[in-house]
């Protein structure tokens, strides 16, 4: 029993395989592996585009895979049944990129409401919950604005204050840092760190902000073209990258990926001197 | 040509087909309903209250046009005392219902396309679905029932204020006998014939309205121009699936 125990805490939370998955013509992962390991931050980087939230909608089970096994805590996504699908995803939370906050809700009921849905507790036992929630994340004191009453960044920690009310083993964080002021930011990693560390939980961060999500992440995955070009601790990536990888994690603005739109040669564009079509 | 015929055969053939999915999977969310019924009365107030004014004021101005006409068409004849029996009728069996459909597909169609595709574009639908709570039976289900439940109710406002408005012009202003306006109307209007006719006319309006309302707002592109076009597509597609629908309708009932 106990080895049992222990086998299933070191192997991963979730084991991507042979992952395929396209829409219409254009290929978005190509045959790709990823393990993200129990209770570390594990970072997935690329460009934009290059299909970082339709990974986390794959995991979730929005989405289903063409090719390729997606498992999380050994159960196969695709292969659940909407049921099976939904009693997982009450052991998971997506932090979407808006927040996705109810707007008909203020902050109290949208904290609230993944307990009313899916517990009996009582009042009480709710409201206490919802505070400390809120507490966590700095925003008792928020908790009867709207939605619409909060900046970005508030709208990003009540969200996340909603995504651990029912305590999940873990959580899928799509851009959180875009467009944050620079205090926002610190707070946000500061709190996935925290979160992470003191919850026990499993984090998946999804994100191009590079330094912001190097500070926090242990293990990274880097996309792109629907393949994973590198992978590593941020340490060993940034010393022992590809040319690629050098470029995106160090945001040089030429490199393998060039800074010019492939054109004919400068000088012969302008002496041909042909009108635009 | 034929191509781009075949295609938007297709497109409109899936449209309906997910229709037809999509009010499968609200129907099964009905239980849901009963047991939120919080949560019913305040769509009923969005939808149903809310709709109020429109069809108070429009529903006296329509009596009073048809209390109007009614009037200049019958004291040609020397029958202006049936003119309680014209307005009485036309409005059950006819106005009432399909007037306020579409007075309701403009004010509470739209209102419901708009708000459940911003839920939508906002990703309140996706985070829901995450959270491990249906969307169908939270968001969509309570509003369908709310559309079904007020637009009878509607419709009865309707041509009850339009009755009012004919009487207003009929007896206030044109001099109609009080008395025979309102027996004649009582003696020719029958319950079974024609108000029930009516009532079910305008529930079966409502299924129609709301449905394709939550339909294009669950189903539309997530972008503001989405929603610009399912709102847009609500109103029309509605409205004309209520005249449409009123003439089979009619045909069935006033046989």
């Amino acid at each position: 029993m106990a080895l049992r125990q222990e086998q299933k805490t070191t192997e991963p939370l979730v084991s991507i395989e042979g992952l395929s998955f396209k829409r219409e013509q254009r290929i978005i992962f190509d045959r790709i592996n990823i393990e993200i390991p129990r209770g570390k931050i594990t970072a997935i980087m690329g460009p934009s585009g290059c299909g970082k939230t339709t990974l986390l909608r794959l995991i979730g089970g929005q989405l289903k895979p063409q090719k390729g096994t997606i498992f999380v805590d050994g159960l196969e996504v695709s292969k659940l049944s909407r049921r099976e699908l939904f009693t997982l995803r009450k052991r998971m939370s997506l932090l979407f990129q808006s927040g996705a906050l109810l707007t008909d809700l203020s902050v109290f009921e949208n904290v609230a409401f993944p307990l009313r849905e899916h517990t009996e507790l009582p009042e009480e036992t709710i409201r206490t919950l919802v505070l400390m929630k809120l507490e966590a994340v700095g925003l008792r004191g928020a908790r009867d604005l709207m939605p619409s009453e909060l900046s970005g960044g508030m709208a990003r920690r009540v969200a996340l204050a909603r995504a651990v009310a029912l305590d999940p083993m873990m959580i899928m964080y799509d851009e959180p840092f875009t467009g944050q002021d620079p205090i926002s930011m610190g707070v946000l990693i500061r709190l996935i760190k925290l979160m992470n560390d003191a919850m026990h939980l499993t984090s998946i961060v999804v994100s191009h902000d590079v330094q912001e999500t190097l500070s926090i992440a242990d293990y990274v995955y880097i996309l792109s073209n629907g393949k994973v070009v590198g992978k590593g601790t941020p340490e060993s990536l940034q010393s022992a990258g590809s040319d690629w990888v050098k470029q995106f994690i160090n945001a040089l603005p030429d490199g393998p990926v060039r800074f010019h739109y492939p054109a004919a040669d400068l000088a012969k564009d302008l002496t041909t001197g042909e009108p635009p079509c | 040509m034929l191509r781009a015929l075949g295609r938007k055969g297709l497109s409109a053939f899936s449209w309906l087909g997910r229709s037809w999915i999509f009010i499968i999977y609200v129907l099964l969310g009905t239980f849901g309903v009963i047991r939120r019924w919080r949560d019913l009365i305040k769509q009923i107030y969005s939808v149903g209250v809310l709709s109020f004014v429109i069809i108070i004021v429009s529903g006296f101005f329509v009596g009073m046009v048809l209390g109007l006409q009614g009037y200049n068409t019958l004291v040609d004849f020397g029958a202006e005392e049936s003119l309680g029996v014209v307005v009485a009728l036309s409005l059950v069996r006819e106005l009432g219902p399909v007037v306020s459909a579409l007075l309701f597909a403009g004010r509470a169609g739209s209102a419901l396309t708009a708000e459940i595709g911003l839920m939508k574009s906002t990703e309140q639908l996706s985070a829901m679905e995450m959270m491990a709570v249906d969307p169908l039976r939270r968001i969509v289900a309570p509003r369908f029932y709310a559309g079904i439940i007020s637009m009878p109710l509607l419709a009865g406002i309707f041509s009850m204020v339009g009755v009012y408005g004919g009487y207003f012009v009929g007896v206030g202003l044109l001099g109609v006998d009080d008395g025979a306006f309102w027996s004649q109307m009582q003696s020719a209007v029958d319950f079974h014939e024609d108000i029930m006719n009516g009532i079910i006319k305008s529930i079966v309006f409502g299924i129609v309205v709301t449905w394709i309302a939550v339909f294009e707002g669950y189903d539309t592109v997530p972008t503001s121009e989405g929603i610009s076009r399912a709102t847009t597509r609500t109103v029309v597609t509605s409205s004309l699936a209520v005249l449409g629908l009123d003439f089979v309708l009619t045909a069935i009932m006033f046989k």
